[in-house]
């Protein structure tokens, strides 16, 4: 397996080939993700990749009635808002993303503790992908 | 964590500011001048800017606001005190609270006896859609923006687990608007002087003028829950829970105690000072707390040797009403869980048992990100010196600001006394 760096830009590389992975500590065996090369939990710099399950929670959300330039450009805007929470993952870290597969235009039919799945999200431009989240059917 | 002690005594002796607004054709340069001149004025004994050794600014994002990098040399020289040291600090919203804790930090080591600690900031040059990125930068740019949250979204998504876990409703953080526009209504240097009754009066003449249908708000919090009077930012964050779009600027002069009978004849001591960071949101075990605001207080009130209750006004970081709430709990004003009944009950209010953002808070008086935490002091000094007008706490002795940048990655909290 080729060595790609414990950084964003490896993140985002594995989000292209839609693999949401972490850094496992080879020290202390913590787990990151996102991924970084320094564990701040032993100061150990021997990581390797691991691929997340993409399952987890969502512990905090909001629904952006006015978003980044980046997420109007992808279509959003006050009549048509998007998700954006927190979801801990299955293995224990917990990580952004958009939340798709709901009703941002129903905020209050969201709720915190959903369980969700790991999607990527192209925006329809050439940025790659991006990390989602979608309800579990 | 061992507790500790500044070095030596240090005090506020004087204290200006501009009011917070929207001024266009005024750089931030021209703010500080304003503020430089006002602290001036307030220094009771008199102040010789000669006497000034080094000064510290904070700005969060003059780059990117107005275009304008390396900010502090070009303070000193529009307030005439080049070739003094001068040193730019960024801490996001959190900036010149930390700045302020810089200056005393250099009077405290002994290195100076007399600094000047500045905030600035001019947001209202660049349209809305770039200011909401420009803020989000605050957050983290690789992992958190890319998600689509802007500031009020993460402030909302804490709000989202606060809700979550203890059962709290919109209309809680609305009573923190509610709140703060009474106060502000009363400082003649916020951005947003108006109640709320007052905004809504306004908008029925507006519609009676037009002769369009006039709205039945029954009350206040039936005005916030309007979508159309109170539009949703990042739910359940509505306008009416964000600080406003802010240009301003604070100045604060700092000197050794010792010198303090040259220069003032009541001082603010500053008694207690805490700072803290921390991760970015996703990475933190509980989202309805900010724990850099916990570890900072916690440290203040040791070096104090005070205890929340002995607060009797506080300058607490409200950029998102969901903030304030936090904030009252992070500081033990209130127990966890219990911020968003306390502000319902009025014991945040003026006249209540815990008064805090008696300015009005960056909810009304405004937020220029880097000018905020200097402002804070500005209202406490005039509160322990008896100077706030009809927003005056009676016989307040001891005052506390809490000042946070970003989510809460930094967060500086100060404790200051009056002892005359
Ligand atoms: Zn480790």
């Amino acid at each position: 397996m080729e060595v790609r760096e414990h950084n964003g830009t490896s993140f985002y590389s594995y989000l292209a080939e839609e693999k949401l992975m972490g850094s496992r500590c080879e020290s202390c065996r913590a787990l990151h993700v996102p991924p970084r090369p320094l564990c701040p939990a032993c100061y150990g710099n021997e990581m390797s990749w691991e691929e997340m399950s993409g399952i987890g929670e969502l512990i905090a959300f909001t629904t952006v009635h006015i978003g980044t330039n980046a997420m109007i450009a992808a279509g959003y805007d006050r009549n048509n808002p998007y998700c954006a929470g927190i979801v801990r993952l299955r293995e224990g870290p917990a990580i952004s993303g958009q939340i798709i597969g709901v009703d941002p235009s129903d905020p209050e039919s969201i709720a915190v503790g959903t369980p969700l799945r790991a999607t990527f999200l192209n925006r329809g431009d050439d940025s790659g992908n991006f990390l989602a989240f979608a309800p579990v059917d | 964590m061992s507790e500790r002690r500044l070095g030596r005594g240090v005090a506020v002796v004087g204290a200006g500011m501009t009011k917070f607004g929207t001024f266009p054709g005024r750089a931030t340069r021209d703010l500080f001048v304003d503020a430089f001149q006002e602290m001036r004025g307030s220094v009771d004994r008199g102040l010789d800017p000669a006497d000034i050794e080094a000064l510290y600014i904070g700005n969060y994002s003059s780059d990117l606001f107005e275009k304008q990098g390396h900010t502090a040399p070009i303070m000193a020289d529009w307030v005439g005190l080049a070739p003094r040291p001068a040193t730019r600090i960024e801490d996001a919203c959190a900036s010149s609270g930390v700045a302020f804790r810089e200056g005393l930090i250099a009077v405290a080591s002994g290195l100076y006896d007399i600094v000047l600690v500045g905030g600035i900031e001019k947001m209202s040059d660049l349209p809305t859609e770039q200011v909401t990125d420009t803020l989000a930068t605050a957050g983290d740019a690789i992992y958190e923006i890319p998600a689509g949250f802007t500031f009020p979204g993460f402030y909302a998504a804490m709000a989202t687990s606060y809700m979550a876990r203890y059962g709290a409703t919109p209309e809680a953080f609305m009573h923190v608007g509610i709140k703060n526009h009474d106060n502000g209504a009363r400082n003649d240097k916020a951005q947003f002087g108006a109640r709320i009754s007052d905004i809504m009066a306004s908008k029925r003449a507006r519609a009676e003028a037009k002769g369009r249908p006039l709205p039945d708000w029954a009350d206040e919090i039936d005005f916030l829950r309007d979508e159309r009077a109170n539009p949703t930012i990042a739910w359940p964050m509505r306008l009416f829970d964000c600080s406003p779009i802010s240009d301003g600027a604070a100045a604060l002069l700092l000197v050794a105690e010792d010198l303090v009978p040259s220069f003032s004849d009541r001082p603010l001591h500053i008694i207690g000072s805490g700072q803290a960071s921390d991760v970015a949101l996703h990475d933190r075990s509980d989202l309805t707390s900010i724990r850099a605001a916990k570890l900072a207080g916690d440290q203040a009130f040791a070096m104090a040797g005070l205890s929340p209750h002995d607060v009797d006004v506080a300058e607490v970081h409200d950029c998102f009403t969901i903030a304030e709430i936090i904030a009252t709990e992070d500081l033990g004003f209130f127990p966890i869980g219990e911020g968003g009944k306390a502000v319902e009950d009025g014991r945040t209010a003026l006249d209540g048992p815990q008064p805090v953002n008696t300015s009005g808070g960056l909810k009304s008086k405004g937020h220029p990100v880097g000018a905020s935490g200097v402002g804070q002091v500005v209202e406490i000094w005039q509160q322990l010196r008896g100077e706030a007008g009809d927003r005056q706490v009676a016989d307040a002795r001891i005052g506390l600001t809490h000042n946070v940048g970003g989510t809460g990655q930094t967060c500086v909290v100060h404790i200051f006394e009056r002892r005359l």
